[in-house]
Parts: C-alpha cells; sequence; structure tokens
C-alpha cells in the first residue's frame, strides 16, 4: 500500500466517522418528530428525508454543487459568513455526505422510535418523568437497536459513495480523493493489484460490518 | 340528570372531576364529587366512559373543558387556563398491563419512581410498598420472567412509590386468568386497609367492585347513571338492567357462630342470618356477602322439609320489571338489609306479589367478599 493509498483510506474513515456523528446529532430529533406529530408536513419532510434513497448520486452532487458554488445562495451565505466556499473541501463533502445518507440514519431511529408506542411514556409521565426525562430515560434506551442500526448503516453508506464526491469533492488527494475514487484512479491508471487491494479490503469492510449488524440484531434480546 | 350532589367543601380530600368530551362515536358529561378516601369504583359496560373518566384525572385525556380537583388542589380548570401536565399530578396510575420498563429489572423499575419523589413529599416508603405488595423476592428478576400477576403486583408498588395523593387504577386484573386474579386481590384488600390514599378502581367485573369498593359511580353511554356507598347502590332495584345477570344485593355482616358438626358458619346481619360454610376467620369479624337475585326464591308459607339452609321473612318493598318474562323483587328484613330476588312473571301473577306482602325468601348460595 502506498502513502496515497493510506491517504485516501485515512480520509475516508474521517468523512464517514464525522458524517454519523453529525447525523445522529440532526437525525434524532428529525426521527423523534417525525416519529411523534401529526402534522400535515410530516409525509412531506418525510418524502425529502428519504430522497436520496431513489436519486442518482450525480444528480444531488450536481445540486448540491450549483447551491454551494459561487452563484448558489448557500455559496452566498458561507461566504458571507467567512467560510468560504464548500465544494471541493473536506467540510463540503460533509455536508453532501449528510444530505446523502441521511435516510439510513433516520429511518431506523424513527422506525425504533415509533415502536415504542406512547403507554410506555404515559407510564413515565405518571411516574412524575417530565417530558425530557422520559426522551432520555425511556425512549433513547428502548431505541438503542435503532441507533446501532442507523450508525452502522450511515458509516457504511458513507464509505461507499463516489459519484456525489466525484461531483462535489472532485479528486484532490488527501481533502477529497477517498477510497472509491483512489480505486477508480487506480483501474483507469491499468494499476489492477493495488485496485484488488484496496476493492477488497472494501469488500471485507463491508461484509464485517453487515456481519455484526445482522448478528447483534438477531440475537434475542435479553428483556 | 342524577348528578351526584357537590362535594362537601370541608372534606379537603375530596376529588372532583367534571368533563365534557364529544368524539366522533362517543361523547362523555361527567360531573363525579367523589370521597376523598376509600376506593370509588368506576363501574359500567365497556365503552361507558370509564377509562376515559379515569385518563381525564391522570391528565392523558384532554377536553375542551375539564375541571379536576384533588384535595382542594386544582389540577384542571379550562376556564381559567389551568392544566397541570401528567408529571406534575402527584398520581399513581396503574394501566391494564403492568407495562414494565424492559430495560430495568423490578428492583430498576421501583427505583424509576422512587428516585424521581422529592424526600419531603414521600409518603410511601420503600420498605413499606416492597412489603404490602409482596414483591422483595422478585427484586433482582427481569420483567420478561415474571408471571402476569407478579407484573402487576410490581407495577402496583411502582405507582405507590412515586407517592402519589391519589392511586388509579384501570382494570387492573382484566389481563389476569382467574387463579392469577385470586392470588392478587388480597394484596389490593391489604391496599385498601392499610393505606391513607384514595383509589378510583375502573372495573367491569361486579365481583371485584363488590369486594373492594366503599362508593360506586355507575356510568353509561358516557353518563352517570348511578352514584353512592356501594350496598346502596349495587341494592337498588331501577338499576338491575346494568347489572345483568349478575344483579344481586350486598349484606353487610358478622361472623356470628361456628358450627363444627357440620362445618359451617352462621354470618348475622340486621333482621336475618345465613349459614355457609365453615369460615376460618375469628367470630366478629366483619364479611361482606353477597346474594345473587336469581339465587333467592320466594314461597308465601314457611317452607318444611327443604334442603335449602337460608330461608328468612322478608317483605315486598318493591316490584320492578325486568324484560317481558321476569320480574325483580326487592325484599326488606329488619330496618334496612335487602335482598334481591328475580323470579318469573308468571310467579309474580300466581303467588300474587305486591307491595307490602309479608313472605319467606329461600337463598339458595350466597357469596363472600372478604
Amino acid at each position: 500500500m502506498t502513502d496515497q493509498n493510506l491517504d485516501a483510506v485515512w480520509l475516508t474513515l474521517r468523512l464517514a466517522g464525522t458524517t454519523t456523528v453529525a447525523l445522529l446529532a440532526l437525525g434524532t430529533p428529525l426521527a423523534w418528530w417525525l416519529a411523534n406529530t401529526r402534522s400535515r408536513w410530516k409525509s412531506v419532510i418525510g418524502a425529502i428525508v428519504s430522497l436520496p434513497l431513489v436519486l442518482p448520486p450525480t444528480v444531488l452532487g450536481f445540486y448540491l454543487l450549483l447551491l454551494m458554488g459561487p452563484q448558489g445562495w448557500v455559496g452566498h451565505l458561507t461566504q458571507t459568513l467567512g467560510i468560504g466556499l464548500l465544494p471541493f473541501t473536506f467540510g463540503g463533502l460533509v455536508v453532501g455526505s449528510i444530505i446523502y445518507s441521511m435516510p439510513f440514519v433516520v429511518q431506523p431511529i424513527q422506525n425504533a422510535f415509533e415502536a415504542i408506542g406512547s403507554r410506555q411514556m404515559e407510564v413515565a409521565a405518571s411516574l412524575r418523568a417530565g417530558p425530557w426525562d422520559r426522551f432520555f430515560s425511556i425512549a433513547l434506551p428502548l431505541a438503542r437497536p435503532g441507533f446501532l442500526t442507523a450508525s452502522v448503516l450511515g458509516f457504511a453508506h458513507t464509505v461507499g459513495e463516489f459519484g456525489l464526491v466525484l461531483m462535489l469533492g472532485g479528486n484532490i488527494p488527501g481533502k477529497t480523493r477517498v477510497l472509491s475514487v483512489e480505486i477508480y484512479d487506480r483501474v483507469e491508471a491499468l494499476e489492477y493489484a493495488q485496485a484488488h487491494w484496496l476493492a477488497a479490503g472494501m469488500l471485507l469492510f463491508s461484509f464485517i460490518v453487515l456481519l455484526l449488524l445482522y448478528a447483534f440484531n438477531a440475537k434475542p434480546r435479553s428483556f | 340528570m342524577p348528578s351526584t350532589p357537590s362535594p362537601a367543601a370541608s372534606d379537603s380530600t375530596a376529588i372532583h372531576v367534571c368533563a365534557a368530551l364529544a368524539l366522533a362515536d362517543f361523547s362523555l358529561d361527567v360531573d363525579m364529587a367523589l370521597p376523598g378516601r376509600g376506593v370509588t369504583a368506576l363501574f359500567g359496560r365497556s365503552g361507558s366512559g370509564k377509562t376515559t373518566c379515569l385518563r381525564i384525572i391522570a391528565g392523558l385525556q384532554r377536553t375542551g373543558q375539564g375541571f379536576v380537583t384533588i384535595g382542594g388542589e386544582v389540577w384542571q380548570d379550562e376556564t381559567r387556563v389551568v392544566f397541570l401536565p401528567v408529571h406534575r399530578r402527584r398520581l399513581g396510575y396503574v394501566f391494564q398491563e403492568a407495562n414494565l420498563f424492559p430495560h430495568h429489572d423490578v428492583r430498576g423499575n421501583l427505583a424509576y419512581a422512587y428516585k424521581r419523589v422529592p424526600a419531603t413529599e414521600r409518603s410511601v416508603t420503600w420498605d413499606s410498598a416492597v412489603e404490602l405488595l409482596g414483591v422483595g423476592p422478585l427484586l433482582e428478576r427481569r420483567a420478561s420472567s415474571l408471571s402476569g400477576g407478579e407484573r402487576q403486583r410490581v407495577a402496583i408498588a411502582r405507582a405507590l412509590l412515586s407517592s402519589p395523593q391519589i392511586l388509579l387504577m384501570d382494570e387492573p386484573l382484566s389481563a389476569l386468568d382467574s387463579a392469577s386474579k385470586a392470588a392478587i386481590l388480597p394484596y389490593l384488600e391489604r391496599l385498601h386497609d392499610e393505606l391513607a390514599i384514595p383509589v378510583i378502581y375502573v372495573s367491569h367485573a361486579l365481583e371485584e367492585v363488590a369486594r373492594l369498593a366503599d362508593h360506586l359511580v355507575m356510568l353509561e353511554a358516557g353518563r352517570v347513571i348511578a352514584a353512592g356507598p356501594v350496598a346502596e347502590t349495587l341494592n337498588r332495584l331501577d338499576l338491575p338492567t346494568a347489572f345483568g345477570d349478575d344483579t344481586g344485593a350486598v349484606l353487610e355482616t358478622r361472623l356470628a357462630e361456628h358450627d363444627d358438626v357440620y362445618a359451617l358458619s352462621r354470618l348475622s346481619f340486621d333482621g336475618g342470618s345465613l349459614w355457609v360454610s365453615r369460615v376460618q376467620r375469628p367470630l366478629g369479624a366483619r364479611m361482606r356477602a353477597r346474594v345473587l337475585a336469581r339465587d333467592v326464591s320466594l314461597t308465601l308459607e314457611p317452607p318444611q322439609q327443604t334442603s335449602i339452609l337460608n330461608i328468612m321473612a322478608v317483605r315486598v318493598e318493591d316490584i320492578c320489571d325486568d324484560g317481558p318474562d321476569r320480574i325483580n323483587l326487592r325484599l326488606g328484613l329488619g330496618e334496612s338489609s335487602v335482598l334481591l330476588a328475580r323470579i318469573t312473571r308468571r310467579s309474580c301473577d300466581q303467588l300474587r306479589l305486591a307491595i307490602g306482602l309479608h313472605l319467606y325468601a329461600q337463598v339458595k348460595s350466597v357469596a363472600l367478599l372478604s
């Protein structure tokens, strides 16, 4: 493995880790709202969150590029705030990945919250637990399997993204050249041995992640 | 509407609930003044609004207009935009299912309630709740390993450990089989005897109500149709359609005598006495007995040579139709005791029964409630 390969691996892990943490922070309140609201906006927001499931990543990347570029309003905003332009930076990739992997994090958490039902929360309320108390002492612990699934899927899905990265991040070594792009480069350069190393590693990684996930979720719950 | 009289203003622990609710398929309109002590049963068929009343008291069900005061403390007065959320109402709520928290063991479930009560407000101690419901041996167990009856006992102990001003119980026995029910009833009786916390107990099982309750509120289609002390209300003749085959009278008796030769005991009450199978209780013990109307037959002459043990001289106090073929009668004994009898219209005509007539009641069976 070359230094260039290792850079790509490290960048990919950093991107996936940052994205997953950010998605858990943003996705949990969103999933809670979706699981409990009776607002008519529920279906609209739910559809928007699910959009990346069906949209080609290049389409998503293209629009994000326009939005975050010098002419887009997000671009205007980031420039006004002194952050500069996001496309072709690590920050831009994080923002793109958050949107791209959103459904893989929000939906498992939302399903887990919905499965708890209202009765356990009513019991907790009758035992003097206020809304925040109920959320942290009942909803979060009971939704734990959903959070595990969400973290693993969000992380793995970000590791595997390609089209969006290429559109939004380009191919800058150490900055936006993630593993999937690196593999593409090696194949283009006909360096199959290196491509094999990386591709097989990724295959193994994905398999182990899914194996752990299924093994954990198949284990009979101890309560 | 036979709404109950306004609550005794001097009784600072009295409970006043007034609520109206109109849904697509159900409407509720109640005004209840309940005593601040003992067990009050909300009794009625399913769909009569019992559970909804309980949820309104708890604040789990919002109503457009509602008024709930407990012991002089206003929990809800929507004319003045007062609405305490559930977690600020000092209540214990026991649901039909125990709903133990699956991520805690029994001790954790009890501690969840206990640690949320400020030390100054603790009126129920850990040890007393654990002892009263007999859950000590279960503390380290997981909820999933408990039987239905054990789970419900833990749920009741948990509700008590939140040191409630009032305990709300929504058919806590209905999800249990009859053996578990029989096993848990003594615990509920101890609760009644040893705690000063008023209990509102929702049930559609007359047996439970007659055994546990002191005060009875009968609901039908979202309205209160009767309210009062339990024996008095159960003995009313104008309500039996609400009771169906369970129509019967409740007698407050004392254990007066044991007959060791025949293994019988005699219960005496104002106006008569009843022989029942030997009761393992000391003489003088208070016993509540229930005689179903369908177990009472009538004769004009004192019967000779009969296998029926319990025969009493009674007078007809009231006669009331119950369907095309049947008649319910209220029979008086002594100063204030009452038996109910259900007979056919034909028998009633053949015996020429009329109010004021003296005759004999034969009681085929007696149920002891405590």
